[in-house]
């Protein structure tokens, strides 16, 4: 961890003395939380890629998962003069001194995959994805996928109270609502976790008749999905024949199993949110357009016809 | 022999009855709980899947029983799990051999195992902070390995340590219980486990009396730490990958946990690693009770916890005495009863 953190210092420190030395035009100081999971990291190479391909000089500042490091790095940002800030923010509160800061500045500051709990006047947009969408997109398409037949439903929550468990649960059962034939027999929290997921699918099999009374599972998140996989077949069924699996995220390893026909379906946290910010940055440098408060991600459903093994290929070097 | 086996009976007493009231409370609300068959070669049922689940919390409460018996503590467990299952993963994956993985993660686990214990007997640091710097600093080291991403690999031998069986059992049992079974036998047939003890109730007086007291100690946290490198092997094979983030994660907390619920005290001395294998099955049971009790999963903790909170009052020491107070009333009634009539 020391070391890590000596390494974004060092970084902070590098930015700081060789930025103002480049020709590129437009310079985004990018402040992220750190690199707790792999979806974060594949949200860091993207948006890294995303700025070469415009040409535009990323300054790049790693949290740690502390507030007070984002809020050094903002402020080391203005001091620079960037022209705009990326900001994923660790937590909701305690933003609005550094953002006022950035607005006295004139640079203008996004808020990628998180929200704060401030005036919306102090930032130009945040760009994140819709939880109650994603879960409805999943619902949606299990719904379309039994077409009418009694189908009983086990679910994988994510950590209790966390957002995306809340909203990932609501969105799914909005879609089911109306679909009497659809029900959820069961429920737990798999903590987001392959081994928790794998623990508690092992329990709902044994509690569903051997999984025999089991016709889909859904997971909140893709790790818990790949993990009650593994549940499955060691109960000796056919994952994503017998019991149909749909999840969330759409993180490499979830491709490879759909390429192997063990699971079915997921809809895809896109960590590429640096593309739409980017391009609402673009269109307010050239003539001053301001964009909506809230820019949506596309919540995008793969299943097994999409290639799967193509976009594992695709996705595997992104850091996940 | 009659004798011995009484008195480990007596010892274990108190811990198998509340995991016979568990278990009996599960079937009440999972009427087929109880049931056992075998599928694919293998005994397949609850009771199996709290066993083979258990195996973690139970290798690190080995290791945690005979660390806290010398009055210390490892705080550190969880994370040196992630660590080995990082190590395990990527060794794996960069095409040594299974035997030469094993050697490298085991290796792995006593040398922070040896970390742990230089900074407690030679440096002298209290046991807490000694193991809270590995404890914190142990996930970046295995995140530095997974280099941040969850390491898979498809090994058979390696995942088969995981998710194999042999005589009916998923193999992690198998394991545990040997193991368990080879570290009881060693420091019970042995003075081991009664220089243990006695660092524990005075370490200053056992070096005066000539205890290699360091050595102990060192060893002592490399048992530990032997421990938690099986556990992290096991958790890291049986999702065919190592997970630095959540690999056990709060684990040393249930480790210690079990140890507790076994009747070992914190503050060192007598030890019983019969009592911590059974205070870890007894957490399991609680666990997977909970699972298949089908309650929505915001009420888990609040029945883990009313659970624990119980079984530790009845181990409370004026909750002991009331009965032992109640018992000697009614041993002492007896006779004058007799005579009255």
């Amino acid at each position: 961890m020391k070391f890590a953190k000596a390494l974004a210092s060092a970084t902070i420190l590098a930015a700081c003395t060789f930025g103002s030395a480049s020709a590129a035009d437009l310079v985004v100081g990018f402040s992220q939380i750190g690199s707790e999971s792999g979806w974060r990291a594949a949200e860091t190479t993207l948006t890294k890629q995303q700025a070469q391909e415009r040409g535009i000089d990323l300054k790049f500042a790693d949290a740690q998962q502390k507030q007070e490091n984002q809020i050094k790095a903002l402020r080391s940002f203005i001091a620079q003069g960037v022209n705009a800030i990326l900001l994923a923010p660790v937590v909701a509160t305690g933003w609005d001194e550094v953002l006022q800061e950035a607005k006295d500045a004139e640079i203008p500051v996004i808020l990628l995959d998180r929200t704060v709990d401030a005036s919306d006047d102090l930032y130009m947009t945040a760009v994140t994805s819709d939880l109650v969408h994603e879960g409805n997109v999943a619902g949606k398409w299990l719904a379309d996928t039994v077409a009418g037949k009694p189908c009983n439903i086990v679910e994988l929550q994510g950590t209790t109270g966390s957002s995306p468990a809340i909203d990932r649960k609501k969105g799914f059962e909005q879609a089911l609502s109306g679909h009497d034939n659809l029900k959820i027999v069961r429920s737990q929290t798999g903590d987001f976790t392959r081994t928790k997921g794998k623990e508690v699918m092992e329990s709902f099999l044994k509690a569903e008749d051997g999984g025999k009374n089991i016709c889909a599972l859904y997971a909140h998140n893709d790790d818990m999905a790949v993990g009650a996989i593994q549940a499955i077949k060691e109960a000796g069924l056919k994952p994503g024949t017998d019991i149909l699996v749909v999840s969330i995220d759409a993180v490499p390893d979830i491709f490879q199993a759909m390429a192997a026909g063990e699971a079915n379906a997921t809809v895809e946290l896109t960590p590429n949110m640096a593309g739409p910010a980017f391009d609402a940055l673009a269109a307010f440098q050239k003539d001053g357009t301001m964009p909506p408060k809230w820019i949506q991600t596309e919540s995008k459903l793969y299943t097994q016809a999409d290639d799967p093994m193509k976009i594992y290929e695709a996705k595997k070097g992104l850091g996940y | 022999m009659t004798a011995i086996l009484k008195g480990y009976a007596l010892r274990l007493l108190p811990q198998i009855i509340a995991l016979a009231a568990i278990l009996l409370m599960v079937s009440f609300v999972f009427p087929g709980f109880f049931r056992l068959e075998i599928q694919n070669g293998r005994l397949y049922g609850s009771l199996i899947d709290i066993l083979n689940r258990g195996a973690p919390v139970v290798l690190l409460a080995i290791g945690m029983t005979v660390v806290i018996a010398t009055k210390g503590i490892d705080l550190s467990v969880g994370a040196v799990m992630a660590i080995c299952g990082a190590v395990a993963a990527s060794s794996i994956t960069s095409g040594h051999s299974l035997a030469m993985t094993l050697v490298i993660t085991l290796g792995t686990g006593i040398l922070c195992g040896l970390w742990n214990g230089v900074l407690v007997a030679l440096l002298d640091i209290q046991p807490i902070i000694a193991t809270l710097v590995l404890m914190v600093a142990g996930r970046g080291i295995a995140q530095l390995v997974t280099e941040g991403a969850i390491l898979t690999f498809n090994d058979p031998g390696l995942i088969f340590l995981g998710s194999g069986s042999f005589a009916w059992l998923p193999l992690p049992v198998i394991i545990w219980l040997v193991f368990g079974i080879l570290v009881a036998l060693i420091v019970r047939k042995t003075a081991l486990g009664m220089l243990i003890e006695a660092i524990g109730i005075n370490r200053q007086a056992s070096t005066l009396s000539g205890v290699l007291t360091p050595v102990l100690l060192i060893a002592a946290y490399m048992l530990s730490g032997l421990c938690a490198a099986i556990a992290g092997t096991i958790a890291a094979a049986d999702i065919k990958g190592a997970d630095a983030n959540n690999a056990g994660l709060w684990l040393e907390l249930d480790a210690i946990l079990a140890v507790v619920i076994g009747g070992t005290s914190l503050l060192g001395g007598r030890f019983s690693i019969a009592a911590s294998v059974l205070g870890a099955i007894i957490i399991q049971s609680i666990n997977t009770g909970i699972l298949l009790s089908g309650f929505p999963p915001e009420f888990n903790l609040i029945i883990k916890a009313a659970i624990i909170v119980f079984i530790l009052v009845l181990q409370s020491p004026p909750v002991r005495n009331a009965f032992t107070f109640v018992a000697l009333l009614r041993t002492s009634r007896k006779p004058t009863e007799r005579q009255a009539r």
